[in-house]
């Protein structure tokens, strides 16, 4: 976590008067939150190891608005949609790329009618068309045939019928992939969405995470795959309530891309 | 005199069909006092949508043994339909089996009516036994009137089909002794092996046998026609207009509330005047409710989707919330609109028009711990076999609680203040934001 990565932002292109091929949106857990960092900076890795011309919008960025939107706040969510596509409109953003699939499904679906059209894309989908035109290799590495099961995020999956990028990227690491009983479109919810990652739980038997973890540890798996930074958190709680934390790893797919060629 | 069973007959079915008809009549006034919302569009997609998922019942399947015994019930009900309009018509002009010059071909449909009826005795015996003996917790849930009005159902089919089969196995018989009318006819693969009980009856007894049957029958149609207003059951026939009006859009694509929009635009544009009069010729409107506290606040194709949840329960079977214990439960959704709708439109019928009643959908039917309880995962518009979306009501009545009344979780609160200061749903600053980068 202490190098330094270079990380260009879309008001140094503008003072260059150069766009770049997409806008990375890092979105608030990407930029905060400590575990969401790592995932951030393995992905920026594999991006100038793919000689991606990216930028990202840095301070002017800010929360798409997602959890409030969720939470029923539609003055906030579109007070703060309208901000954000008066900066990517000024900049004139035709695609964006991101780690998280709540910002994903937000800027994908729910700021068109709001005067935002670009193309969104999860990373993981990124990733792969990366793969595809031949710029981005994935191989096994370190860890090639181990066990790994991947969670589905509900806003890629389900939402947006995104099941099959991280799955192709899985596979070109030559790993073990074992699918939950739950998986795909019948996926259960790891238990954030809904801004419910920033309320305690209504009162009930179980939390939603530790049966989510059930389902995955099932599989016995080595490392439990994610693409959503709120997933990764709350599999990555529920595998220490199981303590099961030193045998089993919670990466995400862009993790474990960049691990296994030791960038 | 001879004409008497023809008039009592039309009689039956104008009364039958007439007063079915005066309460669809109220379901269709009822999910009109809904509020507008466009589905007019992309009409290929919708009827592609209502032939895969209504007709083609391909979300039906995805549970197997549901799925097909649910094929079975329902193939039976349509093809034994053409069987209706025989007696329909018999009943009117007091013929009998006037399909019968059909020869060879009637022959196939009689008998392939009775392959399909027992095959529906069977299912519907599979049915209740899931209902009422099987560890299922979907139904084991289930208390009070809608675990009654399930089997009630069931007993319905189970005496519909059975009073068929018997009609024909009398008939049968009637067949072999040449008597009057009963021409030979038909092909009765199963009813044949109900026949020999019938052995030794005198020609009368097994005329009233048959006529008997026939009537209650079709008495039994109407009843049943009838029944289904007051039950769940009317999915037999809104399950196609609800998979023809439900959202296409991508399952994570909430609407984004006009009303908001333009409160939002005003307050970004920089030479909007907030206390302009409005212009000529606009009249001056009470300001939008935001979010939904009752049925009349939700669209029409929420109302639609009330009535047509028959409530199987696959959504709160997928809920995590309730799975982990949690007060919410999907179908309950459906079912409070449904009921609180259903309360609405006897107020109507009773006043005229809608006189306060002190009640409303929320606390009184939907409590706020139910709705918080939500992940928002989409489980439960995947699970539907025909299009509903509990979600979006759940999502409607927590933007009333927080628009109208301010009534989210303290946690919420923070997180949300935290976005309105900072730009983030915890308290970082804004100008942190690519301090990762260089960490």
């Amino acid at each position: 976590m202490s190098e330094t990565v270079k990380v260009p932002t879309m008001a140094e292109y503008m003072a260059e008067g150069k766009q770049p091929e997409v806008l990375f949106w890092v979105g608030c857990a990407g930029s905060f939150d400590d575990r969401a960092k790592k995932i951030t900076k393995a992905f920026v890795k594999l991006l100038h190891n793919a000689k991606v011309d990216f930028a990202v919008l840095g301070t002017e960025e800010s929360c798409t608005g997602d959890p409030a939107k969720r939470a029923g706040n539609e003055f906030l969510f579109q007070m703060q949609a309208v901000t954000n596509i008066e900066v990517m409109n000024a900049y004139e953003i035709k695609k964006v790329v991101t780690a998280c699939p709540h910002c994903f499904n937000t800027i994908k679906n729910e700021y068109p009618s709001l005067g935002g059209n670009y193309e969104v894309m999860h990373h993981t989908q990124f990733l792969k068309s990366l793969l595809d035109e031949g710029r981005l290799a994935v191989e096994g590495g370190k860890f090639k045939g181990k066990r790994i099961t991947f969670h589905d995020p509900c806003y890629l999956g389900r939402a947006n019928s995104v099941y099959e990028a991280p799955r192709d990227l899985l596979k070109k690491l030559e790993v073990e992939l074992i699918e939950m009983k739950r998986c795909k479109r019948n996926g259960l919810c790891c238990g954030a969405g809904g801004a419910q990652m920033f309320k305690e739980p209504e009162p009930g038997n179980k939390d939603v995470n530790i049966e989510r973890t059930e389902d995955a540890l099932e599989t016995k798996p080595d490392i439990i795959a994610a693409g959503c930074p709120f997933c990764n958190t709350m599999m990555t709680d529920g595998v220490k309530n199981k303590e099961k934390e030193d045998s089993i790893e919670v990466l995400d797919v862009a993790e474990l891309i960049a691990n296994a060629q030791d960038l | 005199m001879q004409y008497i069973p023809n008039i009592l007959f039309i009689i039956a079915l104008v009364a039958g069909i007439g007063y079915f008809t005066k309460n669809i009549r109220k379901v269709i006034r009822n999910i009109r006092l809904g509020k507008d919302v466009d589905r007019s569009d992309n009409k290929g997609q919708r009827f592609k949508n209502m032939a895969m998922v209504a007709i083609g019942q391909s979300k039906m399947v995805r549970r197997p043994i549901a799925g097909i015994l649910h094929i079975i019930v329902y193939l039976g009900f349509i093809i034994i339909n053409i069987e209706v309009l025989e007696i329909i018509i018999d009943g009117i002009f007091g013929t009998h089996r006037i399909f019968a010059f059909l020869g060879g071909f009637y022959d196939f449909l009689i008998g392939s009516f009775e392959f399909l009826a027992f095959l529906v005795l069977v299912s519907v015996v599979i049915f209740w036994v899931r209902r009422n003996i099987s560890n299922i917790r979907r139904f084991k849930t289930l208390k009070g009137w809608p675990k009654n009005d399930g089997n009630i159902i069931l007993y319905f089919e189970v005496v519909l089909m059975t009073l068929f089969l018997t009609m024909n196995a009398a008939d049968l018989q009637l067949q072999a002794l040449g008597a009057d009318h009963y021409i030979k006819a038909g092909a009765y693969p199963v009813s044949q092996y109900i026949a020999p009980l019938f052995n030794g009856l005198s020609e009368g007894t097994l005329i009233f046998l048959e006529r008997g049957a026939w009537w209650l029958h079709i008495l039994g149609i109407l009843v049943f026609l009838n029944y289904l207003y007051f039950s769940k059951h009317l999915h037999i026939m809104l399950a196609f207009p609800n998979t023809y009006y439900a959202d296409l859009n991508p399952k994570g694509e909430l609407d984004n509330l006009e009303a908001v929009t333009n409160e939002v635009m005003l307050m970004m544009d920089p030479s909007a005047d907030p206390f302009a009069a409005p212009a000529e010729g606009e009249e001056e409107s009470e300001p939008a409710k935001f979010g939904a506290s009752d049925v009349t606040d939700l669209n029409w194709a929420q109302l639609l989707n009330a009535y047509t949840c028959t409530e199987c329960g696959r959504c709160t079977s997928e809920c995590p919330a309730n799975q982990t214990g949690k007060k919410l439960s999907p179908r309950k959704i459906m079912m409070d609109t449904r009921d609180r709708l259903q309360e609405v439109g006897a107020n109507i019928d009773k006043n005229g028009s809608f006189q306060d009643d002190g009640k409303q959908l929320l606390n009184d039917y939907i409590t706020p711990e139910e709705l918080w309880a939500c992940t928002s995962c989409n489980a439960c518009v995947e699970a539907c076999p025909v299009g509903i979306s509990p979600l979006s009501i759940i999502i409607d009545m927590r933007r009333y609680l927080v628009m109208e009344q301010s009534a989210a979780p303290s946690d919420l609160n923070n997180m949300m203040s935290n976005i309105e200061n900072n730009g983030a749903p915890w308290p970082f600053n804004q100008m942190d934001r690519l301090n990762w980068s260089n960490e």
